[in-house]
């Protein structure tokens, strides 16, 4: 195992860079022999500017790559490929949700004609998640054209809601496309998944290669399953040593943002590994591959093992083969972290890369604490927040707002028990420190949405969210102020009225 | 609407062009009225786009002529999807033709008033009098919203010159062909321009210039989404390399 290189607790030295390494991958890498191999796949014929090979040939990879490339290789059926170069790739699954959905049938339609099929119907999944409980008539006609051509096109995983007065009366209806993506097992290592939104990286915890992309682009592949994709290089984060207890995943990624910056990861694949990143629950890899995008990433992914294989039992059907990064694969850039030094850290206004430790801002007063979204409204995530309720037995001194990712999450915040606490469910812990009632699972107020949105920042006001983007106006009003924190950042700062430290419960 | 060239015209022509991706670049946006018609109808109605003369010849014919010039919007580093159109307004459709036009009068909407004074879309209208927008580092970073480069692009806005992107909004411009997506190849410029200078963007010969101030500024070559945009982007390229037949059932 590489030695992690010790540092300070101040953030800015508790990693190292090196250019262009090219070391062995650390212990991580394990082979995929556990899983079944693939039956062979009928890929589609005519990639254009590229001599045809022997599909047998696939699985035998010669020159050293990494995960992210040896999945683009394998689906566009090439024996090796170098970051840079532009392939048509085979697409696994396409998911497209409520906002970019229309537009991307609009463009279907149109270049293919009214008439046209979808290369696929068990490979497209249509998710309503972003706009759903509200008035807004645009935004409700936008649910019903996803419906109308769900029902068209015979799609198999449409997720549909249509009593926006109960969400639990649409038994169908999940929420966060990215979280149902994951719970409904559509994230299988060593596929390719693409979907109309940025946070779909969030899948590369499985070891996929996942990334967003746009209404046209979507379109395209609506009709054909396959996208034109360039190989990007990749970054490597070791992330080694014992997570303390007061950490979460989401102070391991604002910590690496804040590290390479905004755009650090521009056009970049970020692959996580290390003993620290072995140790992660599903849950929490998604929440490092969430924000990727944050640093500019176009995927980030962790090496399936059996904390993956044992997440997907029961989950899908399908057959799946993880790749792992070749001991000589080479690599844009390395970071080492050693986790057991991190402290609790937040992103303060207006970008995610303004990273500070929370105790530095125990000044700012806020107005609110808002739990949700694809990044943090996941059950551990609940599960968390309870954690430092429970702990501290108080009351929240500002309004706090849960909002479920999906129904499986919502069910689970009111049925599991939170250890410790004699047998009681997050509900009841929330409701006894003063929390709103959980609400209806959507991406609610993590994106503003129409006015009406539950939770929505309409007044320029401090908010602590366990959201993802904190850009002026993201949450609602322009001149919110957003600090982006872990569950348990946030569910210290609700008991406090201020930016609070975890450590200030949970030690 | 008028037919759209073939994928083999606009190849011929992109190959006959002195300075290849930009001409090209252009002549993708005339192949995209296939299926954005409505979008381009009513940017060329638009009075108050500058460059539009000047756009419609080169569209039309003479790849020389692919020449914006007008007055730009000036921003700064790290512009986000959700400032250039806020997430209320994504419930419009982009593919829909009353609803492009909507989205373009809400560009820019999300900018900070106090820090942006001027609105990119005067208050009642429809469209900009800027056909430039010049920003710094990363601009586009964020949501993947298509409706982004849509929102520029429909309110009359012709390119973009900044000193960087972030991935998926460069690939939206390039995949819609609703703004040029121009790289600048120093930083800086954003800072040395304001708002309502009078500026020129020749594709041809890679260079932003500010009548202004008299400054020039060199823009990089368009790069690896060349092949695409000679093509005319990504259903032409498609069609063109027989990824997808060359005639859509529409
Ligand atoms: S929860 Fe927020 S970040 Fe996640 S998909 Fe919804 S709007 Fe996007």
């Amino acid at each position: 195992m590489a030695s992690s290189i010790s540092a300070a607790a101040k953030a800015s030295t508790a990693f190292a860079h090196k250019k262009e390494l090219a070391a062995p991958a650390p212990a991580q890498h394990r082979a995929g022999s556990s899983r079944r191999t693939k039956p062979c796949r009928v890929r589609a014929v005519a990639s254009p500017a590229r001599a045809p090979r022997a599909p047998s040939s696939t699985g035998s990879v010669k020159s050293a790559m990494t995960m992210t490339e040896k999945i683009l290789a394998r689906a566009s059926e090439r024996a090796a490929l170098e970051p840079g170069e532009n392939v048509w790739v085979d697409v696994d699954v396409l998911m497209t949700h409520d906002v970019c959905g229309p537009g991307t049938i609009g463009i279907f339609k149109k270049e293919f004609g009214e008439d046209a099929k979808v290369w696929d119907r068990e490979k497209v999944v249509i998710i309503p998640d972003h706009y759903i409980f509200t008035t807004d008539e645009r935004a409700n006609r936008n649910v019903d054209i996803l419906r109308d051509f769900c029902l068209e096109q015979n799609i198999k995983y449409f997720y549909d809601i249509k009593d926006l007065s109960n969400f639990k009366a649409n038994p169908d209806y999940k929420g966060v496309c990215h979280v149902a993506l994951a719970q409904e097992g559509h994230c299988r290592p060593g596929e390719v998944l693409l979907g109309t939104d940025s946070h779909t990286c969030n899948a590369g915890a499985f070891g996929q290669f996942a990334t967003g992309i746009g209404n046209t682009d979507a379109g395209f592949v609506l009709g054909t399953g396959k996208a034109l994709l360039k190989v990007p290089p990749t970054i490597r984060f070791v992330l080694d040593g014992e997570m303390p207890p007061y950490l979460l995943a989401k102070d391991l990624i604002l910590q690496i943002i804040g590290e390479i910056s905004v755009s650090g990861a521009t056009y970049k694949s970020m692959e996580f590994v290390g003993s620290t990143v072995e140790s992660l629950t599903m849950e929490e890899r998604m929440t490092l591959c969430n924000m990727v995008i944050e640093a500019g990433g176009k995927n980030g992914v962790v090496p399936a093992d059996e904390t993956t294989f044992k997440y997907l039992e029961g989950k899908t059907s399908v057959d799946y083969e993880p790749v792992y990064s070749d001991a000589q694969a080479r690599f844009f850039s390395d970071y080492r972290f050693d986790v057991s030094k991190l402290e609790p850290v937040v992103a303060k206004p207006h970008s995610p890369d303004n990273r500070a430790l929370a105790r530095e801002c125990k000044d700012v007063k806020v107005d609110r604490v808002y739990i949700g979204s694809c990044t943090g409204g996941k059950t551990e995530d609940f599960l968390a927040a309870a954690k430092v309720f429970l702990a501290s037995g108080k009351k929240v001194k500002v309004p706090t707002f849960l909002v479920p990712a999906t129904q499986k999450v919502w069910m689970d915040v009111y049925s599991l028990p939170v250890p410790g606490s004699g047998g009681k469910t997050c509900s009841q812990i929330f409701e006894e420190a003063g929390c709103d009632t959980p609400a209806s699972p959507s991406c609610g107020a993590c994106l503003g949405g129409p006015r009406d949105t539950y939770a929505r920042m309409n007044e320029p006001m401090v908010c602590v969210s366990t959201t993802n983007r904190n850009f002026p106006g993201r949450m609602g009003h322009k001149e919110g102020q957003i600090y982006l924190a872990s569950p348990y950042t946030a569910a210290a700062s609700a008991l406090t009225g201020y930016v609070t430290d975890p450590r200030d419960f949970l030690m | 609407m008028a037919a759209a060239p073939s994928a083999t015209a606009v190849s011929t022509a992109a190959l006959l062009a002195p300075i290849r991706a930009p001409t090209s670049a252009f002549l993708r946006r005339t192949q995209l009225t296939r299926h954005r018609d409505h979008s381009l109808k009513c940017r060329r109605a638009g009075p108050i786009v500058p460059a539009a003369a000047a756009a419609a010849a080169g569209s039309s014919s003479s790849p020389s002529s692919a020449v914006f010039h007008g007055e730009c919007f000036v921003v700064g580093d790290n512009i986000d999807t959700d400032q250039i159109i806020p997430a209320e307004h994504l419930t419009l459709v982009p593919s829909k033709p009353d609803e492009y036009r909507k989205l373009g009068s809400f560009a820019f909407a999300g900018l900070p008033s106090a820090a942006y004074p001027t609105p990119f879309v005067a208050p009642g209208e429809e469209s900009t009098r800027y056909a430039v927008v010049v920003g710094g580092a990363n601009f586009g970073c964020g949501s993947s919203r298509e409706h982004a480069p849509v929102a520029l692009g429909a309110a009359g806005a012709r390119a973009v010159v900044a000193e960087g992107y972030a991935r998926i909004f460069f690939r939206n411009s390039v995949a819609t062909g609703e703004v040029y997506p121009l790289e600048l190849t120093d930083t800086g410029a954003w800072k040395e321009c304001k708002t309502g200078d009078v500026v020129t963007v020749d594709l041809s010969n890679s260079v932003f210039i500010n009548h202004t101030s008299g400054k020039e500024y060199k823009l990089k070559p368009i790069g690896d989404a060349g092949p695409v945009i000679e093509a005319g982007g990504i259903f032409a390229y498609a069609r063109k390399t027989g990824m997808i037949a060359s005639k859509a059932a529409a």
